[in-house]
């Protein structure tokens, strides 16, 4: 059998964090009753006019300094025409003529080998509104809360060559955008959205085949089963001496396949051209540099100073850093308790796990690095035992408070006194008498079992290491 | 003898001073548009009359507690039905606006109504301002009240014919490539329109973007002046709109040209003007000369491509514009339907007229990919040249004197059939509209038919005072 090589090319939408839309002063937030963010504009209303959201083209900006773009000086808007209900103006506000930024890459590494994925162009554009359908079909409804939220559109050079590859390239771009603030990136809330663009070639070939985009991909699951689903789809096609047909397809995760939506016969002339209502956005040198002042640090430079600063391996790091929140509880933890491995503990293992648990992200996390730092230094000055303090670490994940007083409150400082210790232990040893000739008799394993019914009768209070030191005196 | 035969200034004054009542003038004007709407057909929507009497006595308050001093408070307005007005019908004259009643209010028609002017109805107009005669109307054509067998011109037919007709003192217009102009022309009275920038569109239902401003039709230069100065806003919900700190228009009405540069371009007085309206302008340019001015003829050059660049642009913006009008949200959609794609298609089938119809398959066609750089582009490139050509003529004149229209008011029904050359009528405004440029249109005088004609002034981008200037002088030095 011939030898294939996946050509792979991505859109990416991503929903901006503005607090507005992007042409009219309505909120942006991701629910509420339909049609309660709207206004004239955003309904398409007779006489309504766009008034660009300047924020809008301050994030498109970062995100395209963060991927090594170059800022169009001179960039304007265009509108797409196409009728659909969920476009209030039948015509969509966005950029073809004269993106926002052009040229950039993203350095990604995938199994230890660096590659860089070229950035053909970012656009800013309006969103649509959401189209509700009655269930037995006798009406649909719109809803414009979601009409005219800004979007940026990355779209990169068919430069990827597996699923491995987008993914990395994916997380990269979500995690830069992230940390950015530009957007909070979440697939399945479709505040990140990838279209996939693939096509098959013999190796070695140097011609690009015919390519396919793929819609409707919720996860980064689901866009690694549609890629490798669709390589293998291109490549039957291809033995069985057909031609893929240039067509957009809609992937259906459940049934692990695709279907076709529409060819390239079928494609709209949308009839581009620029939107008289915006006049063009001149983007000083000035504007430029004051966005990349505001640059954060980002993953890959935290990861290398927590390193060096606090000695966190790159595996660690590499798990804190996903998350611009977390790697910024995590500084400030350490600020305040100046434990910087403990902190990390308590992030990478603990926070990490409930997170999976309670399937929530790392910008979900709401106990404070104040109350952190408080749990980190009562567990090692020995007023709380470990387990104790894991447990009150869940009660912190669940909704912040202050360990300090939940601990009071809850009487769960442990005994540290040994002469109020020894009573108890006494008590265990005259209770259990088997064990304690079993351990004479040399099995060192039955003290186990005899701090265990000591910790049981402080209620877990008491601190293991005295137990087991008394434990061993009166043996 | 009704009240509507002064000016919206004069009338101002009358209720300023309490000689009447903002009520009385309401009614007064009420009365003469119930008279003359049988023969004018000038209104699509006259308000209810309790409304506006009620409205008419709020505004009669604020004046007496001293709250509004505005020059035109408690004056009765009409309103081109193409701008939005917050609970009245707004329909540009199509059937599919038919219902529509906005939510909000243009900012324009803010602006009045905050000076205390009173909304008595919304005007006839060509349907979506498409034509030059308002024959193109969902709600029949306008009359010209010189002449109730000739068309008022148009697109703001129905505001010109109300101001003629002495149905109300004065009206907003809306020219896109000489709406305003050419109906003021044909009626006998003043149209100015302004700056590309200086009113607000917001509110105001988009034909042209590029092209379209809101003006004022008067029924003389001084109500233009002053009601342009009320208009005029900043606004931050347009972007197009212009921060100018130079609207003060009314300080312009002086009776001065001495010394001013009027250019008259040799290509608008050649073939194709009619010989009578040819000698009017000439005789009216004769008095601005015998005032001071220095008139030269020049070659403004590139005079036959502003039409076709203006039906262009004009069209591709409108196509776009338009296709909001889908029978989903407002307006009319069509009885039965199968689809989606159906009750698209026969919503804008049955809801826009032929005329309408036609821009917007021109305009979807000079947009197509294969065509945009053959036509779109190219009518830019075309704008951009015409443009010189006016830089070129303003380095050197202060003005520029023209003719409206090629020939006075032509009889109803005689236009239609022949587009293209209704098209080829706008010759001598469109111009105004692809740069932006301010320009008025003032009667000097009438044909043997007795029909009015009008003379226009064009002024340098942001130079309407000396336009208002020109033509102020002009009607003090030939008012009898």
């Amino acid at each position: 059998m011939k030898q294939y090589e996946t050509v792979i090319g991505l859109e990416v939408h991503v929903e901006l964090a503005t607090k507005t839309k992007i042409f009219c002063g309505c909120s942006t937030r991701f629910g509420g009753e339909v049609n309660t963010h709207t206004c004239p504009v955003c309904t398409g209303m007779p006489g309504a006019l766009p008034v660009l959201n300047k924020k809008v083209v301050e994030y498109a900006i970062a995100v395209g300094l963060a991927t090594n773009c170059e800022i169009n000086r001179n960039c304007r808007f265009d509108r797409k025409n196409y009728f659909y209900p969920d476009n209030p103006q039948d015509y969509q506000i966005s950029q073809l003529y004269e993106p926002v930024c052009l040229n950039g890459h993203v350095d990604i590494t995938v199994n230890g080998t660096g590659k860089s994925v070229g950035i053909h162009e970012i656009h800013m554009e309006e969103d649509a509104g959401k189209l509700i359908h009655e269930e037995n079909g006798s009406m649909s409804l719109i809803d414009f809360n979601r009409s005219g939220v800004p979007l940026i559109e990355i779209v990169s050079e068919p430069d990827m060559r597996s699923a491995e590859e987008v993914i990395s390239y994916l997380e990269k771009l979500r995690t830069t955008i992230q940390y950015l603030g530009a957007s909070d990136c979440k697939l399945q809330e479709g505040s990140m959205r990838a279209d996939v663009n693939l096509s098959v070639r013999e190796e070695g070939s140097l011609v690009l085949g015919t390519r396919t985009e793929m819609k409707n991909l919720n996860s980064f699951k689901a866009i690694s089963r549609a890629i490798d689903a669709e390589r293998n789809r291109q490549i039957r096609i291809i033995e069985s001496g057909k031609r893929v047909v240039q067509e957009t397809r809609r992937w259906d995760d459940n049934k692990e396949e695709s279907y076709s939506m529409r060819s390239k016969e079928d494609a709209q002339d949308y009839r581009y051209f620029p939107d008289p209502d915006l006049p063009g956005i001149f983007i000083s040198q000035e504007w430029i540099d004051a966005i990349k002042a505001d640059e954060p640090e980002f993953k890959t430079a935290k990861m290398a100073r927590y390193a060096k600063e606090y000695g966190i391996p790159e595996s660690d790091a590499d798990i804190i850093t996903d998350s611009r929140h977390m790697a910024d509880i995590f500084e400030e933890t350490v600020k305040l308790c100046g434990q910087p491995k403990k902190a990390a503990n308590w992030l990478m293992v603990d926070t990490i796990r409930l997170l999976k648990e309670n399937s929530m992200d790392p910008e979900d996390i709401r106990f404070s690095p104040e109350n952190l730092a408080k749990l980190i230094k009562l567990n090692m000055s020995g007023t709380i035992n470990s387990s104790v303090a894991k447990e009150v670490f869940e009660k912190m994940f669940d909704g912040d408070m202050d360990p300090e007083s939940y601990v009071k409150e809850h009487g769960l400082a442990q005994e540290n006194d040994e002469d109020a210790l020894k009573a108890t232990v006494q008590k265990v040893i005259d209770e259990n008498p088997r064990s304690v000739e079993d351990y004479r008799n040399g099995k060192e394993k039955a003290i186990g079992f005899l701090v265990g019914q000591t910790m049981k009768a402080m209620q877990g209070k008491a601190n293991p290491g005295i137990v087991n030191k008394i434990l061993k005196e009166l043996l | 003898m009704s009240l509507m035969k002064y000016t919206a200034i004069e009338l101002g004054k009358m209720i300023a001073s309490g000689e009447i009542s903002a009520v009385e003038a309401a009614g007064d004007c009420l009365e003469a548009i119930r008279k003359n709407e049988p023969d004018i057909n000038a209104f699509v929507t006259v308000c209810d009359e309790q409304s506006v009497l009620k409205k008419a006595e709020e505004v009669q308050k604020k004046i007496n507690s001293g709250e509004l001093l505005s020059p035109i408070a408690g004056v009765p307005v009409a309103i081109k039905d193409n701008m939005c007005t917050a609970d009245i019908l707004t329909t540009c004259s199509s059937r599919i606006l038919s219902n529509f009643i906005p939510p909000y209010t243009a900012t324009a028609v803010e602006c009045l109504e905050s000076a205390g002017a009173v909304i008595v109805g919304k005007t006839n107009m060509d349907e979506f301002a498409m034509g030059s005669t308002t024959e193109t109307s969902f709600y029949g054509a306008t009359k010209n009240p010189h002449d109730k067998t000739r068309v008022p011109g148009g697109s703001s037919g129905g505001s010109a014919a109300a101001v003629a007709a002495g149905e109300v003192t004065f009206a907003l217009g809306s020219d896109t490539g000489g709406s305003i102009r050419q109906p003021a022309s044909h009626c006998g009275v003043v149209g100015i329109k302004p700056t590309y920038g200086t009113v607000s569109r917001y509110g105001l239902v988009a034909y042209g973007s590029s092209l379209d401003q809101i003006g004022p039709i008067a029924k003389d230069v001084s109500d233009c002046a002053a009601i342009l100065e009320i208009i005029s806003s900043y606004d931050t919900k347009d972007s197009t709109s212009f921060k100018r700190d130079d609207t003060d228009f009314t300080t312009a009405l002086k009776n001065d040209v001495n010394g001013l540069k009027i250019g008259i371009p040799g290509d608008y007085f050649g073939t194709g003007l009619d010989s009578e309206v040819k000698k009017a302008l000439l005789d009216a340019a004769d008095v601005l000369k015998s005032r001071g001015a220095e008139l030269e003829y020049f070659d403004l050059s590139l005079t036959e491509f502003a039409v076709p660049a203006y039906y262009i642009i004009a069209s591709a913006e409108a196509s776009s514009n338009l296709s909001r009008f889908d029978g989903v949200k407002y307006g009319y959609r069509t009885g039965e339907y199968e689809n989606l794609h159906q009750m698209y298609k026969k919503t804008r089938s049955e809801g826009f007229g032929t005329e309408v119809k036609r821009r917007i398959m021109l305009g979807s066609f000079v947009l197509s990919s294969g065509y945009y750089d053959a036509y779109y582009l190219k009518a830019l490139k075309a704008k951009n040249l015409i443009k010189q050509a006016f830089d070129k003529a303003f380095g050197k004149y202060d003005l520029i004197i023209g003719p409206v229209s090629p020939s006075t008011a032509p009889e109803l029904g005689t236009s239609l059939d022949d587009p293209v050359k209704m098209y080829l009528g706008d010759i001598y405004t469109v111009a105004a509209n692809l740069i932006g440029l301010p320009a008025i249109s003032v009667p000097c005088g009438r044909d043997s038919k007795g029909l009015p004609v009008g003379m226009m002034l064009t002024g340098k981008c942001f130079d309407e005072k000396t336009v208002i200037r020109a033509a102020y002088t002009y009607e003090q030095e030939t008012q009898i």
